[in-house]
């Protein structure tokens, strides 16, 4: 267990509710849900999911915290919307699964090797490297996240898309020298530190 | 006619040499036929997507997002800030939204923008280039410039997600928006008005973590084009774009089907119809050739 989540369980003890509304994003929309299951119908990898969102909720209120925050389901979460202009409460349902999302992987209980969260962590390293993705950086990356074997074979295996991009100039090669980003990166990298430093007082996470 | 004037937020996937660059061309030679400027927020960055959330929580995101928009307000005053992307679009009309809706929250995050020397007031106003398109220009207008109609074409308008949901394009319905359709009758084609994937989502940022499931959606995106005797799909989001057209031949491997279905964006279609060359237009950038128009744009 990380200290942090030691913390997190000692400080909240058994209200887990509570512990959400508090520090996961949009948290304190979770008791408005009135279990109608309008939004468990309206996820496109709907079978993937163990849990859906109203399942979720459902837990939280139950105080099931270790089901909740170890689970694959929100990982499944394709930001598609559906749930949010259906919801008859207008809970910001994405924004919950996305809170959620983080909370856990903050807390890392989130599922070792969960291919979203290692993809998110991928994308925003390279956004908070130079400001802006590079797409081929961000690819290779992602090839080779299990390691060089399979990155190798994944990268085979992708090999006529990527050459046919470049073919069409929407992948450029050059980009792994350099390639676009913005004019003070540092300064960038001292604001996204700022956030978070800021981020982490409010939501007691102490690294 | 003076021009319209806006702050223009291209974002990371068009680019030159990204996925959507080709996207970029083509609003060029729309624009510029419907005298709109848009004038490139200086130094812009990305806006962290739907999948920035998982490393960079909340108020992270959210300075990421009012810098850009920190930005247009300070080097573009009084413009509305365009993006061509709907992630883009998204995240930025978010940010303003949450922010100007608490207190502690923008006041957190000009904390953080103090860092860089910036300061976000609350005042520019998010758009989408659909937006512009419907709203500033209306139907009537992008008609004008019209000199090749695009008769005998026959094709699907895809909306996706995120152009329609949360906020969506106002006075259209959630599950079956309007715009698209009418702008490829605007150049003359035939649209697939009972196309039923019309929204549906592509797996978003999730084809590249959950690859089988992703291309199970693709899959009845393009298989319904088909079945609805569509020969080109038409979108507003870089992302679906991408992800309908890269994978088909993946698709077609691992499931034997023979997908070669074009997929442009509405950009393309406009700027052909206003007699752009294939070129200008962008359709050198696609993996499956949208062979047709590409015929007409060159007669
Ligand atoms: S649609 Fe809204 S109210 Fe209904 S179960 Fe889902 S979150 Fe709860
Ligand atoms: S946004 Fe996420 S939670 Fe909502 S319907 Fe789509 S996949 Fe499900
Ligand atoms: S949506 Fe994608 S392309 Fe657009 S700025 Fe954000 S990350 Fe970059
Ligand atoms: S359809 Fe796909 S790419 Fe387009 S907005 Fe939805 S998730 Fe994003």
């Amino acid at each position: 267990m990380t200290n942090a989540n030691q913390q997190a369980v000692a400080l909240y003890s058994n209200d887990f509710l509570r512990e959400v509304e508090e520090r996961v994003e949009e948290g304190e929309w979770v008791k408005m849900c009135m279990q109608c299951g309008v939004c468990a119908g309206s996820c496109p990898l709907g079978n993937a999911w163990q849990h859906t969102p109203q399942k979720l909720f459902m837990m939280i209120r139950a105080g099931k915290r270790e089901e909740v925050l170890t689970s694959d389901s929100m990982w499944m979460c394709t930001s598609c919307y559906n749930c949010i202009v259906r919801c008859p409460r207008k809970l910001p349902i994405t924004h919950i699964m996305h809170g959620l999302a983080n909370y856990a992987h903050r807390l890392n209980l989130a599922p070792k090797g969960q291919p979203t969260r290692e993809v998110a962590r991928l994308f925003w390293n390279s956004l908070a490297k130079t400001g802006r993705v590079n797409e081929l950086k961000f690819s290779l990356a992602m090839y080779f996240k299990d390691g060089i074997v399979q990155g190798i074979k994944n990268a085979m295996a992708m090999q006529s898309i990527g050459l046919a991009l470049v073919m069409t100039k929407r992948l450029n090669p050059m980009e792994l020298f350099g390639g676009h980003k913005c004019k003070d990166p540092g300064s960038l990298h001292k604001m996204i530190a700022k956030a978070r430093e800021i981020e982490d007082r409010k939501k007691g996470f102490t690294s | 006619m003076a021009k319209k004037q806006y702050a223009f937020y291209p974002g990371c996937s068009s680019q030159k040499g990204a996925s959507g660059s080709n996207f970029l061309t083509s609003i060029d030679v729309m624009c510029d036929k419907l005298d709109i400027q848009l004038n490139e927020i200086p130094d812009w960055n990305c806006c962290a997507a739907s999948i920035g959330y998982a490393e960079g929580g909340e108020l992270p995101r959210l300075a990421i997002g009012a810098r850009n928009l920190a930005l247009a307000e300070q080097h573009l005053p009084g413009q509305d800030m365009v993006s061509g992307c709907p992630a883009c679009w998204l995240a930025s009309r978010e940010a303003s939204e949450r922010l100007n809706g608490h207190a502690n929250l923008m006041a957190e995050t000009n904390e953080a923008l103090k860092e860089v020397g910036l300061n976000f007031k609350g005042s520019v106003k998010p758009r989408h280039m659909v937006e512009v398109m419907i709203e500033d220009i209306g139907f009537e207008g992008m008609k004008k410039p019209v000199v090749k109609q695009l008769q005998g074409m026959k094709i699907a308008g895809y909306v996706g997600c995120q152009t329609n949901r949360p906020f969506g394009i106002a006075g259209e319905s959630f599950e079956n928006p309007q715009y698209l359709d009418k702008m490829i009758e605007v150049v003359g084609a035939e649209a697939v008005t009972k196309y039923d994937q019309k929204v549906t989502c592509c797996g978003g940022a999730l084809a590249f973590s959950e690859p089988e499931k992703s291309q199970k959606q693709i899959r009845s995106i393009v298989e319904s084009a088909y079945d609805h005797g569509a020969e080109m799909i038409v979108t507003p989001c870089q992302l679906c774009q991408a992800n309908v057209e890269i994978y088909q031949s993946e698709i077609n491997k691992k499931q034997g089907t023979k997908f070669a279905m074009p997929v442009v964006y509405y950009t393309q279609l406009l700027s052909v119809a206003y007699g752009g060359s294939a070129k200008q237009a962008g359709l050198d950038g696609h993996i499956i050739k949208p062979k047709k128009l590409q015929d007409i744009a060159g007669k």
